[in-house]
């Protein structure tokens, strides 16, 4: 970001996030703005997103999912637009990143925990020991379940980082091959059209891999919410 | 449909249901186990589900020991109980459906999308 950015520490991670967010609140806007009945092409795809998570949300979580959806919702395009933006030339992916990703995860998983401790309460506890094994078992019992919640957050933000910088790794590695190859000569030229075939077809499956981790995403939120809201 | 004359509407939405399981039989077969791209996301899940269990365990260890100075046995420790947790996670997403109605563990049985 220049000599303005480092004064300001605002890296191209900070303003990429912000680019993200602009993009969905102004395609929800500009897609909602006719508010037409018999909706137009944007409308109808702002509308088809709006239902496709709240779908999911009402689906997964029950009826309190109500609740939940505008934090779904953000959380799902906030990834979605994060990853999409990264796979443009000269962008940044901050979803690449484990700080960020990290923080999206602790987010829900402290949601989580106080939404079980509100709607639970001391009962919440309860859940580490599961119901019938031997009390026996319970000093190693207790220490697995433990692991296995602490885990959560981890293997949400590992998930999403690692499938984006595996990504661009990729592109990474395919784009030096052409320029290593183009060095050849004549017949390094007509090779080198190779990787960059195979680049194309990596961005297809980063399409879809983009959209595919922001929906795990989601709808990990929505099953860790539905366990917090169970009675 | 300007043939339908039959006035039962039961029969109408029995025809429109079979005729839309006829135009998308796929889409109809997938919906109750919630949504075409889960089952793509259970795939990627479950590599990560065993790995994380095991950083957890690795980490709890790791500062444990560095906290108490008991430098390798919480280690040791923790990284089986982390490699124990991390199976468990991964059983829990891809026990049958069946399992899941009766089981108790901290997640409810709901590990699988």
């Amino acid at each position: 970001m220049g000599v303005i950015g480092e004064s300001l520490r605002f890296s191209q991670s900070p303003m990429m996030m912000i680019v993200a967010a602009i993009l969905v609140l102004a395609f929800l806007y500009v897609g909602m703005r006719p508010a037409a009945v018999v909706p137009g092409r944007l409308q109808a795809a702002a509308e088809i997103c709006y239902d496709f998570i709240h779908n999911m949300a009402v689906d997964t979580i029950g009826p309190e999912g109500r609740a939940f959806f505008p934090f779904v919702f953000t959380l799902f395009f906030f990834i979605l637009a994060g990853n999409y933006l990264g796979l443009l030339p000269f962008s940044f992916a901050f979803t690449s990143h484990i700080a960020v990703t990290l923080a999206l995860a602790l987010m829900v998983f402290c949601l989580s925990i106080i939404v079980s401790l509100k709607v639970q309460g001391a009962r919440f506890f309860a859940h580490f020991m599961p119901a019938g094994a031997p009390k026996a078992l319970a000093p190693l019992l207790i220490p697995i379940e433990i692991l296995s919640f602490l885990s959560r957050p981890v293997s949400l933000s590992i998930r999403l980082f690692a499938n984006m910088v595996a990504g661009h790794v990729m592109f990474d590695m395919f784009a030096a091959f052409t320029i290593m190859l183009a060095g050849l000569g004549f017949f390094g030229d007509i090779i080198a059209v190779g990787p960059v075939v195979i680049n194309i077809a990596l961005m297809a499956l980063e399409l879809l891999v983009g959209a595919l981790q922001a929906y795990v995403f989601a709808i990990l939120t929505c099953i860790y919410l539905r366990e917090a809201v169970a009675h | 449909m300007d043939k339908d004359t039959d006035p039962s509407g039961e029969s109408f939405d029995r025809r429109l249901k079979a005729a839309r399981e006829r135009i998308e039989p796929r889409a109809a077969a997938q919906r109750p186990a919630g949504g075409g791209m889960s089952d793509l996301g259970l795939v990627l899940r479950a590599g990560t589900e065993l790995v994380s269990a095991l950083v957890v365990g690795v980490a709890m260890g790791w500062g444990l020991d560095h906290w108490l100075h008991a430098r390798p046995w919480f280690l040791i420790l923790f990284s089986l109980l982390g490699g124990v947790a991390g199976v468990l996670n991964v059983w829990r997403l891809v026990r049958p459906e069946a399992m899941n109605a009766e089981a108790n563990g901290p997640d409810n049985g709901s590990g699988r999308i």
